[in-house]
Parts: C-alpha cells; structure tokens; sequence
C-alpha cells in the first residue's frame, strides 16, 4: 500500500482565497501542487439566474446551522471568492491593535496594518481591485449614501475587485459572475496555478490527515457526488510534504479536531475564538414619497424613486464614521449597503411595529409586497471571538440536510454583552439615519430562528504571539505541527470591522514565503518571486527586499 | 438566445404524503405566509390575506421533493403539530372540529400561537419547526422548486408580490440604468488613495 500512495510536494486543501494563492506562488516556484477542493468546478456560462434548487445558487454555496451562529460560505472551485460581493478594502489601522477577549494584543507583533499593506498592494494588482466612482454605486448605495448624508454622516464608494465594463448589474453575483465582471479566483490566481502545473481536483472533500513515519502528511479524502452532496463514492489518500490548510474558518478547524487522534494534540486555539465578523443585518423598508421629498432622489418618470432592491452588484457603498481608533473597542464598525437575494434571508427579516410575530404571518407578507423597496444594513462590529466548535461530524463540516447548500454544524455561539454591545449600537445607528424624517421603518434580522449569520467566518484556528490564545505563529504555520500551514479566513485573529477578503488574500500572500522556506527545508525544490498572476511585477517587487532583510530561504 | 438548462444526472424525486399530512401541511405554510382561499370551504387556506401565498406558490411540491432533506419526515412532522395542536386546544378550551386534522381546525390567530411557541428558542423541536418554515417561506421567496423565469412567466404569486421583474430572453437579469450617477455624500477625510478606510 505504501508504495503506490500517491505523492506530491505540496497539498492545498481548499480553493478560495487561502488555496488558491499558495497553489498559484508555490506551483509558479516550481513545487507540485495539488488543490482538493470539497466543491464542484463550475464555468463562467454554468452561473445562472435561478432560484430553484440544484442551480449553481445552490451548488456553490454552503449554509450551515450551528448553535447560535450559521455560517454561508463557498462551495466549489475559487471558494468564496466566486460567491463573494468582492468588495475589497483593507482593514483599518486600529484593528491591528484589538485586544478582544485576552486582554492584549491579539495579532502578532510582526503584523500591522504597516507590514501588512505591501501585502494588500499585491493583492490590488493581482485582482485589480480598483477605487469606485460615485457613478459605480447602484441605486441601493446612492439611497444609502444619500441618507447617511442628510443624517450628517459621510459615506463611501466601496473598493471592489469587479470590472463595471462587464457588469450588468443583475445582482446575482453569490451564483457565481456569468460575465466575469467580478474578479474571482476563477479568473486569476487559479489559471495562473493551473498553467504552472498545479492539479485542481473538485468534490475531493478532506476528512482527516495524519503523520507518515518520514514526517510528511496523508491526507484522507472522500468523493462527494456533483449532485447531491449527501452521497459520496470512494476515498482516497495523497502524500504530500507540507500541507495548507484553507478549507474556510467553518472547515479547517474541522478536519483539524477530526486528525487529532492521528496528529497528536491541537492547539488549544483549533475551534476556539471563532468570530462571526460581529456582522449583523438590517432590513429598512423605504416610503418611496420619502426618498423623492426628503434625499431628492428620482429615476425617472414612471418609476419608483427607489424601488431597485433588486438592482446592482452587491455592496456599493459603505459609511465608515465609526471606523475610528478613538473610540473604545466594540463601538467601531462600518455600516455598509448590501444586498440580499430572495431565499437566503428573507424570511429572517422583521415586521417593524408588528403586532404579532415579526417574521412570518401576515404583516410579514405584506413587507414582502414591498421588497423592492427594502435596503438591507449591513454592520460589521467586533465581537468577542465566542465561537467554538463542538465534536467533528461524521464527515465533512456538518451533517448535510439538504442535496446541496444546507447542514446542520457543530459551531456553538453565545455572544457576550461586549458583542450584543457593538450590534446594538450599530442597530440605533441605522434606525437613526435610516428613519429620520420618515424615510423609512427599520428592523434588525432575528437571531431567534438560526442564532446570528455571518458570511465572514474567521478565527476559528487564528494566528497570535501566545501559545494559549492562538493555533499558528506569525508565519501561519501550525504550532507543533510542522509543516501545516492555514491560510484561510480561520487565520485571522478577529473581526475586522470591514469585509474580510483583503486581509484574508493579503494574509495568504505574505504566509507564501514562509511556505516555501518550508518546504526548501524539507528538499522541494521551490522558490517564490512569481509576479501577480496578471503578469504586473509592481507588488512583488516591493516586496522582495523585505524578504531579502529577512533572508528568507528560497526567495 | 433561449436558456440553455444544465443537465441532471439525478431525477427529481417527490415523496407522496397522505391526504390528512397534506391538509396539515397545508395549513402550517399558511401560516407562514398566509394567503386567499384556493375555493369556497377551503380548510387548509385561512384566507387571511390578499393574493396567493405559500400553498398557492407550491409549498408542497417543494417540501415533497428529496432535494430539500425534509421530505421523509413530512408525515412526522404533520402528525407532530396535529399532537401539539391538540394540546393546545385542550390547554385553551377550543373545541377542535373532528373532521379535519387538529392543527387545520384552528382558527389562523391560534396557528400563529402554536407556531411561534413551537419556534421559540429553547423548544426542543425548534430545530425541526424552524427547517419546516424556512422551506415553506422558500417556497413563496424564491420558488425554489421552480426554474425562476419560468415560475415568473406562470404568474407565481410570490416572485409578483415582490415585484422580481422579467429576466431578457435567455433567462439573465441585466439592468442598464442601476445609479443615480451622482455623488450623494461626503467620502470619510480618513480615506486611502485607493479608497480604503485610513
């Protein structure tokens, strides 16, 4: 048996942005690179526009309930970066200094915003993120950047990773880009990993991994079915010398606690500290002669003032008044214009000034008559890193409900005082701006029915200076278990008050080169300095005599 | 361009339920999303309210199909509210009418009592009662049995409420007005050059 496993240099469990980075960087320095990604492998003309279930709105998602958290993440080649709303700006500077639960610093000493941006600079180049214009922002972000200003507030233009030559606007972007407007991995990093040789193999879902005598890995893996989920068919085990970890922060510290047995102790931190992002929705729904008398706003004649919920590309627009370093932690968030497609959320909506039940009956109803003028709040706060996970699944990251999207996990929430602290500032906030002058009835989504809901899981297996309070050192490496390394969402130490990719991209682009020390150290023959899968040079060449001061074997 | 449909390997498969567990199950996504009655003494439907609602948009069909999970436990959960509805009936002194099932001999009001205590955190069934409504509001939302152009061409009376409008011919959305084009705020004095919070 031994003889004929299967072998590589470098195995990469998972395809978002943690993987797909590593996969592209090490394949490019010459390793073999082999992606298992637990999801199916669609082409841009397999998105579509649908809502019936076993679409590619179902196929490439994953929805999975826990204990006072559910979790949506990707499913399917490229992660969440292909069901992402690709908005994409860096973190703000006082998070690098957050404390959190421990009481100090919770980020490595080595990672500031400072260090960190020649990392988002690479990550603007590879995806070209670019700044948007005011004539970018969709109906929903102009109503919302017209409010936050008549309440005296500021509001931004959302930095995004989507080319508006491409964009139509359809606001189905979490079923994958059909234009491929949006940058996804699918159109960079992954291409660029592929061309280097690297294999992608899809519906290879990771259930443990373990040590060989020689001190590599095995990694045990199931086939899931294309179709139906639920149904997998044959396993199989790959040898590989180092191994990433970026199965998303609802798996990795997963298949973590499942390889225990086999690995030896975890970290303390693997399935601990998770945090939801300290996100948190609201749904306003607009008297559209409000939006006309009051923010002036009109599209023309025979049309709602507004009335364009369902138009767009996600979030356009974001206030950031209290993204502000001052202010004491847990009263820092952005409150950001988003959109929320029918069937995953609606229903968690609330009836403002109800007199019976909030979420279904009959005011429910008549809400969801006027749809198209809702505008969904989105607020990303700090929370508490309360998560922790619970015994692993028989396999997989959840016990699958449904053929495809949805499942029943074992991540238990209980948010503190500090976190319901930040959401219900963030909650007046809204109904401030949002409700003066009568502009519109604002409601908190309810967390009675599936406890909160991020689409930003993070720090279930974070990085830190401390042993006790984090699972990797600053190089994202595994303490006490060389040569794993996690570069996904999981990583990072806490919530970041802004969307997550980034940083998480950014995370991944610096953790490279250490991944390539690494495996030099153990005889692959690697070396890092690809430029940006686009072919420009400009970030890594900023980067490069960093690394030199650092002297980093292999760059 | 006419749409172009994935192929399935796996044929959709509907459990059939009983008559009764229908009638509840009826009466259950009616409570969710309430809705017109379908004829004159219909029981499942309260008719409640204005319009189609969850039965009209097709509940059953999706809670029947395997793909949700939830369709081999149809028949337990029915039998489960009937017994919950006949507690309650007890507990409050209604005289539940013998010739349909308990939970659909409610009044639309006691429905709406059943369901929430049934979905209150801390019920031990709350898990089951949660999944039951989600897909049932699924149903009306999204129609997430249907392909969605065809669903809107059919009139569904759901994705009409909520006003979804018709998709070109190749079954995409494209919008090409989307903005109001115009700067409508102030930018926070804290921003990057490439647009990031400071």
């Amino acid at each position: 048996m031994r003889g004929t496993t299967e072998k590589t240099d470098v195995l990469v469990i998972g395809s978002g942005f943690g993987g797909a980075i590593a996969a592209y960087h090490l394949a490019a320095g010459g390793a073999k690179v082999t992606v298992l990604e637990r999801g199916p492998w669609l082409k841009s003309d397999e998105f579509e526009h649908d809502y019936k279930l076993g679409s590619s709105y179902t196929r490439i998602f994953d929805f999975v309930v826990g204990d006072g958290m559910s979790v949506l993440g990707g499913n399917c080649v490229g992660g969440g970066s292909v069901v992402y709303f690709a908005a994409m700006p860096r973190a703000p500077r006082f998070v690098f200094d957050r404390h959190g639960s421990i009481g100090r610093r919770m980020w490595p000493k080595s990672v500031s915003r400072e260090t960190l941006d020649p990392w988002y600079d690479r990550i603007e180049e590879s995806l070209s993120v670019g700044k948007q214009d005011w004539a970018d922002a969709s109906y929903a972000g102009g109503l919302w950047a017209a409010a936050c200003n008549h309440a005296g507030r500021t509001a931004n233009p959302l930095a995004a990773a989507v080319d508006n030559s491409k964009c139509v606007n359809c606001n189905f972007m979490m079923a994958g880009c059909r234009f491929e407007a949006k940058q996804s991995l699918t159109v960079n990093y992954l291409p660029g990993a592929l061309a280097h040789g690297a294999e992608i193999r899809p519906l290879h879902e990771v259930q443990h991994l373990e040590r060989t005598p020689e001190g590599d890995y095995r990694v045990h893996y199931n086939i899931v079915d294309d179709e139906d989920y639920r149904l997998q068919s044959g396993s199989g085990v790959i040898e590989a010398k180092i191994v990433v970890m970026a199965a998303g922060a609802a798996a990795t510290p997963v298949i973590l606690g499942r390889s225990e047995a086999r690995l030896g102790a975890m970290p303390h931190a693997v399935g601990r500290y998770f945090s939801g992002n300290g996100e948190r929705l609201n749904t306003a729904i607009l008297d559209e002669d409000k939006v006309a008398e009051v923010l002036g706003l009109s599209r023309g004649e025979g049309q709602l003032p507004y009335g364009a919920n369902a138009i767009g590309k996600g979030p356009t627009v974001a206030s950031w008044d209290k993204l502000d370093g001052s202010l004491p932690e847990y009263s820092r968030y952005s409150l950001e214009q988003l959109y929320f497609p029918p069937g995953l959320g609606t229903i968690l909506a609330q009836v403002p000034d109800a007199s019976g039940p909030t979420w279904f009956g009959r005011e429910k109803k008549e809400i969801l008559r006027h749809w198209k003028s809702w505008l969904t709040i989105f607020s990303m706060t700090e929370d508490d890193n309360e998560g922790v996970f619970g015994p692993p699944p028989a396999t997989g990251n959840a016990h699958r409900i449904s053929q495809q999207m949805l499942g029943r996990g074992n991540l238990s929430y209980k948010p503190t005082e500090n976190t319901w602290h930040g959401w219900r500032q963030a909650d007046a906030d809204v109904k401030e701006i949002l409700e003066k002058d009568g502009l519109a009835k604002v409601m908190p989504w309810t967390n009675d029915l599936v406890g909160a809901y991020t689409v930003h899981p993070l720090a279930s297996c974070r990085m830190g200076d401390d042993p006790l309070t984090s699972a990797l050192d600053d190089t994202n490496e595994l303490r006490g278990h060389s040569g794993i390394f996690v570069t996904d969402g999981s990583a990072v130490p806490g919530a970041l008050t802004v969307n997550p990719a980034m940083t998480i991209a950014a995370l991944a682009e610096r953790a490279v080169p250490h991944i390539v020390a690494a495996a030099r150290a153990k005889g692959v023959a690697v070396t890092y300095g690809a430029p940006a899968p686009t072919g420009y040079k400009g970030g890594r060449d900023a980067v490069l005599p960093l690394l030199r001061r650092k002297q980093l074997a292999g760059v | 361009m006419p749409v172009v449909r994935r192929t399935r390997r796996i044929p959709e498969r509907k459990v059939d339920i009983a008559a009764a567990a229908t009638l509840t199950l009826e009466a259950y996504a009616d409570t969710i999303v309430p809705g017109e009655k379908r004829w004159p003494g219909d029981r499942a439907v309260a008719g409640v309210s204005t319009g189609g609602g969850a039965v009209a948009c097709g509940a059953l069909d999706l809670l029947r199909w395997d793909a949700t999970g939830i369709h081999d436990g149809l028949e337990d959960l029915a039998s489960r509210v009937d017994g919950h509805a006949r507690a309650y009936a007890e507990k409050t002194g209604r005289t539940l009418d013998r010739t349909v099932p308990p939970f659909v001999s409610l009044d639309y009001d006691d429905r709406v009592r059943l369901v929430r205590e049934l979905t209150t955190p801390g019920h031990p069934e709350k898990d089951f009662w949660v999944l039951l409504s989600l897909f049932c509001n699924m149903a009306f939302d999204s129609a997430a049995h249907l392909h969605t152009d065809e669903a809107i061409e059919n009139g569904h009376p759901g994705l009409a409420a909520m006003g979804i409008t018709v998709p070109d011919a190749d079954g995409l959305w494209r919008f090409q007005d989307f903005g109001y084009g115009r700067r409508l705020a102030g930018l926070h004095p804290d921003t990057t050059p490439s647009g990031s919070p400071a």
